[in-house]
């Protein structure tokens, strides 16, 4: 992050000491733009930037690029998300400078959920590069302005680079390693898988910040809010890499049921609140999951509003 | 070895049905260690369409035959005096003693009669784990002796992904993670680093058909073609 290249809401938002605020937004099981532009109307003016999944849980979506696109036509700042689970480096390449091409400047890459849990169980798994190689690739082709072949491209797309990072999967002393390795490879943001167990998350940050890795990279902690005592308890049991301590299922789970989502709610501020004040932490991505409508609402409560204009 | 598994007996029959004098070839060698293709499997298989051929009221004549490998054409000459007196050839090699038969006898249609399945080893009797892709570039050297492109469900250079669930993988909890097991084999080593460095691209050579001809034997190949 030395000086702006890739003309990313985020990236100047961060490069003027603001903490950041992402959303994100997922494209319908069809073709109901509408539907989209809808979600839009809740996010806009309120987020620095949306993530526009690609293809999450390996169900068969809208696609990424397009539905960053259709968010650009709205007047918001699409983060673009890229799984290595589809495409092979070629067709990544050709997508990546298609975005490009389309206005699109900022993207997160991803290894991509198994095939398995999605609709199409029995497709290949490509995995050609991993989510590591995939940023190498792309900082190659802006700072390089090379292909991952080796050839020349004329007139080189920026980006603004993101990974993901999960605090929680074990082995634990390895999460911080990996960090650093998607840092040494070029991402210069980082979106963190839901947290939810605090003290871990700042052990977590410690030891990232120990290595100095938010100097090289702008961590943003990721949440997602609640709404039931079912989710929560889900959330526990039943994703992988996800650790929700048994106080907190047992929080929402306190609440009578037509509560538990504002309870779920006033958890996630306290988080953000907690949050603002871990050494390097540069923002949070909210991953609000079909829940687009209570962004305005969660916003207001974590005081995250207004945005800043840079 | 290279594992394969017979294919359901309904797919069989429905393959040989026009034919009505058949010769089953099994495998010595890998598919036999598997106890899919071998002299045994050769004679279970015939037993089976004998009788159902018999039950349908349109038998069936079949031949039974096991060379040492049907990957070596020394190995399938064995056949040749034999091969006209049949209609169609059951092979139960691997798909490449398979193809190699099917080359041979280029007149005889050549049936498979396993699903080829992976390059394994055998845990216990009849219990057989995939261990290798065949991909060309290998990194065994860096991972610990755990390939991750066979034993990671995302074949992942750089894991593990975020996954990890309690050192399983995340598809399936009887599945131990690839890259936990990596981890915990280098920790022991002291050999971290090898991890903490950031494995490139593959270069995948798997991807056209391959051939290796040894340097002593580079001349030999340039006589035959």
């Amino acid at each position: 992050m030395d000086e702006p290249k890739s003309g990313s809401n985020l990236e100047k938002i961060l490069e003027a000491g603001h903490f950041a605020f992402t959303g994100e937004l997922g494209p319908p099981r069809g073709t109901n733009v509408e539907a989209v532009r809808k979600k839009c109307a809740f996010l806009k003016g309120n987020v620095d930037m949306v993530n526009v999944t690609d293809n999450q849980t390996a169900v068969v979506r809208m696609s990424s690029i397009a539905g960053a696109k259709l968010l650009l036509d709205e007047g918001l700042e699409p983060v673009m998300q890229m799984t290595c689970r589809d495409r092979n480096r070629i067709a990544m390449q050709s997508d990546i400078l298609g975005a490009y091409g389309l206005g699109l400047n900022t993207m997160l890459c991803l290894s991509g959920d198994h095939p398995s849990f999605g609709d199409h169980p029995m497709a290949a798994n490509v995995h050609d590069l991993d989510s590591i190689q995939l940023i190498q690739m792309v900082r190659g082709m802006m700072d390089d302005g090379k292909f991952q072949g080796g050839a020349d491209i004329k007139r080189p797309p920026k980006m603004f680079i993101g990974a993901a990072a999960n605090p929680f999967g074990d082995p634990f002393e390895l999460r911080v390693l990996r960090l650093a390795k998607k840092v040494a490879a070029g991402a210069d943001f980082i979106q963190t898988q839901c947290i939810y167990n605090m003290p871990k998350f700042r052990e977590y940050m410690k030891m990232s910040v120990d290595m100095g890795l938010h100097e090289k990279t702008a961590i943003l902690a990721g949440v997602t809010p609640l709404k039931s005592a079912g989710m929560a308890k889900y959330m526990a049991t039943k994703v992988p890499g996800m650790d929700v301590p048994d106080e907190i299922v047992k929080r929402i789970a306190g609440a009578p049921k037509e509560k538990q989502a504002e309870e779920g709610i006033k958890f996630l501020c306290e988080q953000v609140e907690e949050m603002r004040e871990i050494e390097g932490i540069a923002g949070i991505h909210l991953m609000a999951i079909e829940w687009e409508h209570k962004v305005p609402e969660i916003l207001e409560q974590a005081k995250l509003l207004p945005r800043p204009q840079v | 070895m290279i594992v394969a598994e017979r294919k359901p007996f309904d797919e069989i029959k429905a393959m040989v049905s026009n034919y009505r004098k058949v010769l089953t070839v099994g495998c010595g060698t890998c598919v036999a260690v598997c106890l899919a293709g071998g002299e045994k499997e050769v004679g279970v298989l015939n037993s089976e369409l004998k009788i159902a051929r018999k039950i349908d009221g349109n038998p069936i004549e079949v031949g039974a035959a096991t060379v040492e490998r049907q990957c070596d054409m020394e190995f399938l000459a064995e056949l040749d005096p034999i091969i006209k007196d049949y209609d169609a050839v059951i092979s139960m090699a691997c798909g490449a003693g398979i193809q190699f038969m099917a080359e041979r006898y280029p007149e005889t249609p050549v049936l498979p009669a396993v699903d080829t399945t992976f390059i394994g080893v055998n845990r216990d009797v009849g219990w057989y784990e995939e261990k290798c892709r065949a991909c060309g570039s290998c990194v065994l050297g860096m991972t610990g002796g755990i390939c991750p492109v066979t034993m990671c469900a995302k074949g992942l250079f750089n894991g593990p992904c975020g996954g990890t669930n309690n050192g399983s993988c995340e598809i399936n909890d009887d599945q131990p993670c690839a890259w936990y097991m990596i981890y915990e084999r280098l920790a022991k080593q002291n050999r971290l680093e090898n991890i903490i460095q950031i494995c490139p691209a593959n270069d995948w050579r798997n991807q056209t058909p391959r051939t290796i001809v040894q340097p002593a034997y580079t001349d030999r190949k340039a006589a035959v073609n």
